[in-house]
């Protein structure tokens, strides 16, 4: 009836699994180009949750996409930046090779399981299809396999409901397909782009659990694609924060809650409704994302930023080291982590 | 609070019959969507309802709006039976209540400016503004909900999502109402802009004397601005009280679990954080359960639960912050939920 979750697991020496360095995405469009990403790095090492945390416009999922390689491109284009997966670059490999990891040694659960299933095949012949594909096993072996990874992810009953199609399957039970499916060959890698964020929150803590018990059977590495704070304070390892399609804090996810180290990190956990302030208005950040085409000069969160001086309408800020593991790309990082707070926040 | 209610709902019935047959259609069974909902709304207060997917909280929104005929029931609005309301009562009545929908890309008429989508009221209720005034009200409108009144002669896409909704209250705002009932209004928002909206929907109450009708997934949005919350589980109420009640003292299993499952948005002590987790899914609105109709994900379930229904009702023994619970088994225990 209870899940416990573990202790972080901290940044460790050794090879990350993943590797991202610079990447650039951008979007040609009619109306013109819309830097989706602009310089994001990060790493994922083995048994490692990270987050990636971010509102609608961020980046956040167009990173991914670009690491597991289904972009589309056109209108996409990577311009700069390299994705190591195993100390090898993906974006220098031919398609036939990405495709061999994709499923293998790396996998991705979306968020609409109803639209990411194929609704005119079952869903035991859709898991089967990764044996069959990948291990060329035989459709009876392969349906075997597929009632096996039903059981792992308790769908009760899994035996006679591997005939069933998508639509007879309930929105968690769904998802539990999805996690089956991207579990199936036993990746390192897995991408989790929303996961829970269609389901009720009673299913959301039984999805959630049941991945975070996998995770750490398998020992593979996460990243989890979310603009949920509470999912992210519930199983993260480490954070990063990206905003206009750029990273601007990376931290532990400790750290990052009790003391944040950017004025947009800050914002947002101060939107959050509190007992508290039960009663009172809401902190709330002014304004609104800037638009991908016209992204504000300087610090693209400038205009909404109550810490913002001339200095931040001008230059990029690079990202400031504020201990283990742990940077802010503002101006002000350091005033902001030691809760030096500007004129209009509260 | 001895005032006469603004709004009293007594025994909301709304059954969707199921059929069978293209041409001669069978009655086969019925989709119970709200099977016995009753509570009263105070001039001024605002009533959270809270419930997952499928608890028929939607179907009540629409059945207080007369857009779904009540199948069994009564709504009483300031005194006066509005359930079967028609023609022209009808009309006044929806003068009073007004609605805000979920999502402000689909409750805006692409094809309509903002002056017109706003302003649109006032072509079924000429009384509140004459001809010659309306401009002049719906800017005002436009102002009132932080929108630059120079923008009414835009369309909705020009508009952002946050900015949309702001458009969709004030279209609600329009006829000066009473009641509003708010489905879900933030949950299609981002993180950052949902605050501002819900500090709007706040301001704007204390402004107008509105009364609100919350409806909500998000059970921290939910406790932030509701005076009372009523907790749904397939089609009825389970649990009802203040905010404190619910969310200090929650008696009801299926209000402790659906408050031990909302994720903390605080790491400290996550790894010794107990949570309940329910096993299987909601069942099926056409076939509920008999008796209580939680049991069958309830930990506390006994052979009484199957035979005899729940009252919603307050029992003894828990103390004074009793409050009304549909539990054989109702006592408080204490959920780690939220920060402090």
């Amino acid at each position: 009836m209870t899940i416990e979750t573990s202790d972080p697991v901290l940044v460790q020496p050794g090879v990350p699994l993943l590797e991202v360095e610079d990447l650039h995405v951008e979007f040609h469009t009619r109306d013109g180009v819309a830097k989706a990403v602009n310089g994001v790095s990060y790493k994922v090492h083995p048994g490692e949750t990270l987050a990636v945390l971010g509102e609608s416009g961020s980046g956040k999922s167009v990173t991914a996409q670009a690491v597991m390689g289904i972009l589309d491109m056109p209108p996409a284009r990577i311009p700069r930046g390299a994705i190591k997966f195993q100390g090898r670059d993906l974006l220098k490999m031919s398609n036939e090779e990405r495709r061999k990891l994709r499923g293998q040694r790396m996998a991705m659960i979306f968020q609409d399981s109803l639209s990411a299933l194929n609704p005119v095949y079952s869903v035991g012949f859709q898991l089967g299809e990764m044996f069959r594909v990948h291990r060329g096993m035989s459709r009876k072996d392969a349906k075997a396999k597929a009632v096996e990874l039903m059981d792992l992810v308790k769908i009760p009953a899994a035996r006679t409901r591997v005939n069933d199609y998508p639509h007879q399957f309930s929105g968690g039970m769904r998802q539990r397909i999805m996690i089956a499916m991207a579990l199936a060959l036993e990746p390192d890698l897995i991408i989790a782009d929303e996961p829970t964020t269609a389901l009720d929150v009673t299913v959301q803590a039984q999805v959630m659990g049941l991945l975070a018990e996998l995770q750490r059977e398998f020992h593979m590495g996460l990243i989890l694609i979310t603009h949920d704070l509470g999912v992210v304070a519930d199983v993260a390892d480490n954070i990063v924060v990206m905003y206009a399609g750029r990273i601007v804090e990376r931290a532990p996810v400790h750290a990052i809650y009790r003391q944040p180290g950017h004025p947009y990190t800050k914002g947002l956990l101060a939107s959050i409704p509190r007992l508290d302030l039960k009663g009172q208005d809401l902190y709330a950040i002014k304004g609104l994302p800037p638009n991908l085409m016209r992204i504000p000069s300087g610090c693209a969160f400038n205009p909404r930023c109550p810490y913002a001086r001339d200095v931040c309408t001008t230059e990029l800020p690079a990202a400031v080291p504020l201990g283990t593991g742990r940077e802010s790309a503002c101006h002000f990082a350091q005033a902001v982590l030691e809760g030096e707070v500007a004129a209009d926040v509260h | 609070m001895s005032t006469e209610p603004v709004l009293r709902v007594e025994n909301l019935v709304k059954h969707f019959p199921l059929t069978r047959g293209v041409l001669i259609q069978k009655k086969i069974g019925a989709v119970r969507a709200v099977d016995g909902v009753s509570f009263d709304l105070q001039p001024g207060e605002t009533l959270g309802l809270v419930g997952e997917s499928g608890c028929g909280k939607s179907t009540v929104a629409k059945l207080l709006m007369n857009l779904e005929r009540v199948s069994a029931g009564r709504i009483v609005f300031k005194g006066q039976d509005i359930t079967h309301a028609s023609g022209s009562a009808l009309k006044a009545v929806r003068r009073n209540i007004q609605m805000v929908f979920q999502d402000p890309y689909t409750s805006l008429n692409p094809r309509m400016t903002v002056g017109d989508i706003i302003g649109e009221p006032y072509d079924i209720h000429p009384e509140v503004a004459p001809k010659g005034d309306r401009r002049k009200k719906v800017q005002d409108l436009l102002d009132v909900v932080g929108l630059n009144p120079e923008h009414i002669n835009r369309y909705p896409h020009q508009f952002s999502g946050g900015q949309r909704q702001r458009i969709g209250i004030a279209r609600g705002l329009a006829l000066n109402p009473e009641v509003i009932i708010c489905d879900e209004p933030v949950s299609a928002l981002d993180v950052s802009v949902q605050a501002q909206v819900i500090n709007l929907m706040e301001r704007l109450q204390g402004e107008f004397g509105l009364s609100y009708i919350f409806i909500a997934h998000d059970l921290s949005v939910v406790r932030h601005i509701s005076d009372r919350v009523a907790v749904m589980y397939l089609g009825k109420i389970v649990e009802v009280g203040t905010e404190d009640q619910i969310y200090e003292h929650p008696t009801h299993p299926y209000t402790q679990a659906l408050l031990s499952a909302v994720p903390v948005p605080d790491p400290e002590g996550r790894e010794t954080r107990e949570r309940i987790i329910l096993t299987g899914d909601v069942p099926s609105p056409a076939n509920p359960p008999s008796g209580c109709r939680f049991r069958t994900r309830c930990w506390k379930a006994q052979d009484i639960c199957a035979k005899e229904e729940p009252l919603l009702e307050v029992r003894a023994g828990l103390g004074d912050t009793a409050h009304a619970s549909a539990c054989h088994f109702a006592e408080v225990m204490e959920i780690v939920h939220t920060t402090n």
